[in-house]
């Protein structure tokens, strides 16, 4: 048997006596999802065995390494793991920007002594943390931002507001770009921060969106004192002061690689074909409304060829072919694919899909959806960012 | 199979692209149609092509072919597609090379294979009636008469079937227009008695034939799959077919958009390069993601053709019908962000759009491959 085989029947073996029978049922919603953290509150004992069990393997995180808390598989490992975890359907026992961000930033970019420090603590989901990015005047013009950061000597004084901070109200801590170097030009000038979101003047007030909810806050800093030195020789600043940006751009390609891959979901699952004939039904052996056919067919024909576009794209960089800036490419098409998808859903389902209450709708649940999906163009960058970045990073068209 | 090209294939890519560039490039298509020429390509060139092995690309070696499977295939049609090279590769090399490797009896095969790869044998495929596209429609009447079939009906859109020395037709054997049921594939002479052909010169400069068939004899030894079952043969051959066209338009595009670019650094108004204004900015970012999307589905159905092909052909579909609509799209934004000139017949764009605009029609448009994968996935 060679060694992945058996890294598979182990980790059969592994997950068949570790995971809770719970753990293997779908997702009821949103809320059955584990975002870890200081103030978690588990919604189940077995929520909580699973990411015990899950964090001391490192298999909240399966490619990290070892010596950070992490599990230390190779890619193929990881992709084992993975696809036992689906044959079981078995949840994913951690969810948290610290895996999918800051992680990620943190090994290209961290000290020894900062990965030592704060990856451990992403692995177990004991720290979760927030992204402070955008601010009102800083939006898609991100480089542009003015929260202040001055050197007190002992310590940063931070002032300035973010907004569109996900889960700010619920986070431990913060990765916060802020301005160090107010003489500089504009992207010289940013350092990239990490503080406790505990730290006196700081405030969150929740933002509530037109689905309903609140993801999103305003933060406030408000004369925050941070230590240049967290504990033992950890900096507070990630990378060097002043070039945070580079940190920033880094980070941004993995959260657009994460906003973008959703739009692959078209072709995953339930094809919207398939949602149109339970709502609608067929008439001949087709779609009784056949203008909605042809568009949902030219929506599933686009998803088919994105979603080959994303295996493409892997299998580039395996090879080491492809371009860096694809992944605003993948971002772009994949939203936009994804606001297309639930505007089809929304015209299938007709008047049934605009119920914003009650049961039969499962409380408004498509409809909230759909108008959570109008922020995925928008969020990490707007689609409008993301073509203005091939125009001039792959296309190298001129600047303006 | 990971979607990229192996190096066997890379290297085919820059042997094609060097010699194309060399011998075939749009200036020779241009030359074809100022002269009128009949043939509407180079017989000497073709003779070139085949020297290298492209037109037994499909053939198994031992027919003198290069069996480089349906992705080498794919990289010439594609590298063709980028100098729009007048040449029987679709209607020979690809659509007769399938049908006789996957679907002729072995006599077939050793007559006409090692032909095929010489460049010695033009073939053609002839399959539609009326002006749009649909294998299932076939009516040209093949009425059995003794040990031979007698063929009478029409036949239009048959690429190269102005000059192809053999054809293969799809006929009604039995059942009637719109059952899948009842079609049988003749190989038949293109001099046989009673087959007339009018050669019809298209918006792209390139041919086609209308053929009538007036009561025109086929043996059955000349039968090409099964008779009466030959839909399935027809679908094969035609999958191929679509995915190889897919390839061409993927390349006409993604040089149709690179003159594009190109120009857009270089072109000046109001001071500045044109390609700095945001307008045009998106709209080639967009192209751009479009144009990426089309080299996905175009690899995956020429590897699905080579890995498995009874199955090939739901991606071939979507290659035709995605690659459709991107050259299509990549066709009127490179007219249009050339101004003027790009309306001129002396500047080359021009010629990208009619032969993507006659490619996207033949073998099915998008709506007709749109409606087969929406009845495939159940709706």
């Amino acid at each position: 048997m060679s060694n992945l085989e058996e890294f598979r029947a182990e980790t059969r073996r592994w997950l068949e006596a570790n995971c809770p029978r719970e753990m293997r049922e779908d997702l009821r919603g949103e809320e059955d999802i584990c975002w870890g953290g200081r103030n978690w509150k588990f919604k189940s004992e077995a929520q909580k065995l699973w990411l015990e069990r899950m964090a001391a393997k490192g298999w909240t995180t399966p490619a990290w390494p070892k010596g950070y808390g992490g599990g230390g598989l190779s890619k193929e490992e990881t992709k084992v793991l993975k696809s036992e975890m689906r044959r079981i359907n078995a949840r994913s026992p951690l969810e948290s920007f610290g895996i999918w961000m800051l992680g990620p930033a943190l090994l290209k970019y961290g000290t020894h002594e900062q990965k030592a420090h704060f990856l451990p603590a992403i692995v177990r989901g004991e720290i979760r943390w927030c992204q402070g990015y955008s601010e009102p005047n800083a939006g898609s013009d991100l480089a542009s931002l003015a929260t202040k950061c001055e050197d007190k000597g002992e310590h940063w004084l931070v002032t300035g507001q973010k907004i569109w901070t996900s889960y700010a109200d619920e986070s431990d801590w913060i990765f916060c770009l802020v301005r160090t170097d107010p003489k500089a030009t504009k992207h010289n000038g940013i350092s990239f921060l990490l503080f406790d979101m505990a730290s006196p003047g700081v405030s969150t007030k929740p933002i509530k969106l037109i689905s309903g909810k609140s993801p999103f806050c305003e933060t406030f800093f408000d004369n925050v004192e941070v230590p240049k030195i967290h504990g033992d020789g950890v900096s507070a600043i990630v990378g060097e002061p002043n070039r945070g940006w580079d940190v920033a751009k880094y980070l941004l390609t993995h959260e657009r690689e994460m906003i973008g891959g959703g739009g692959g979901g078209l072709m995953a699952g339930r094809g919207i074909g398939e949602v149109a004939v339970g709502d609608i039904g067929l008439e001949d052996g087709k779609l009784a409304d056949p203008m909605l056919r042809a568009k949902i067919t030219a929506a599933e024909i686009d998803g088919w060829a994105f979603l080959l576009t994303l295996e493409r794209m892997k299998d580039e960089a395996k090879a080491g072919q492809g371009v860096g800036a694809n992944s605003s490419m993948l971002k772009y098409y994949g939203t936009e694919m994804n606001k297309r998808r639930y505007e089809l859903m929304m015209d299938s389902g007709g008047s049934d899909a605009l119920e914003w209450e009650g049961k039969r709708s499962n409380d408004g649940k498509l409809a909230k959806m759909w108008l959570r999906t109008k922020a995925n163009s928008i969020e990490g960058g707007t689609s409008e960012i993301q073509l203005n970045i091939i125009a001039k990073r792959i296309l190298e068209l001129p600047d303006a | 199979m990971p979607l990229v090209l192996t190096e066997e294939q890379e290297l085919l890519r820059e042997q094609a692209r060097g010699f194309l560039d060399d011998e075939a490039p749009l200036a020779a298509l241009r030359k074809l149609r100022d002269a009128n020429n009949a043939t509407g390509f180079s017989r000497d060139l073709w003779k070139e092509m085949a020297e290298l092995g492209w037109a037994g690309i499909l053939v198994e070696e031992k027919f003198g072919g290069a069996d480089f499977g349906f992705v080498g295939a794919g990289v010439l049609a594609e590298e063709m597609g980028r100098t729009l090279s007048a040449s029987p590769f679709l209607s020979t090399s690809i659509l007769a090379a399938t049908a006789l490797r996957k679907f002729a009896t072995a006599a077939h095969k050793e007559e006409h294979l090692p032909r095929i790869s010489a460049g010695d044998l033009v073939m053609a495929l002839a399959v539609d009636e009326g002006s749009k596209h649909g294998p299932a429609k076939t009516a040209l009447k093949a009425e059995k008469s003794g040990n031979a079939f007698k063929l009478s009906g029409s036949k239009s859109f048959v690429a190269d079937g102005h000059v192809a020395d053999k054809v293969i037709v799809a006929a009604r054997s039995a059942g009637a227009p719109g059952e899948t049921e009842g079609l049988t594939l003749f190989l038949v002479d293109a001099v046989a008695k009673g087959l007339r052909r009018e050669r019809t010169m298209m918006v792209d400069s390139r041919n086609a034939a209308r053929l009538e068939f007036d009561n025109v004899e086929a043996t059955g030894d000349a039968v090409i799959g099964e008779v009466n079952g030959g839909y399935q043969a027809l679908e094969g051959v035609l999958s191929a077919g679509r995915a190889g066209l897919a390839a061409e338009m993927s390349g006409a595009a993604q040089q149709a958009f690179k003159m594009t670019v190109d120009y857009l650094k270089v072109r000046k108004q109001f001071g500045k390069p044109v390609g700095s204004f945001q307008a045009l900015q998106h709209r080639a970012a967009h192209l751009y993601t479009e144009i990426e999307l089309m080299k996905s589905v175009v690899l995956k159905a020429l590897q699905d053709l080579d890995e498995n092909f009874g199955m090939a052909a739901v991606t071939c579909s979507l290659a035709k019908a995605k690659a459709g609509e991107v050259a299509k799209l990549a066709s009127q934004e490179a007219v249009q962000m050339h101004g003027g000139i790009g309306m001129t017949d002396e500047f080359d764009i021009g010629f990208y759009m009619k032969r993507i605009r006659v490619a996207q029609e033949m073998f099915g448009d998008f709506a007709f491959h749109a409606d087969r994968i929406a009845r495939l996935r159940g709706y």
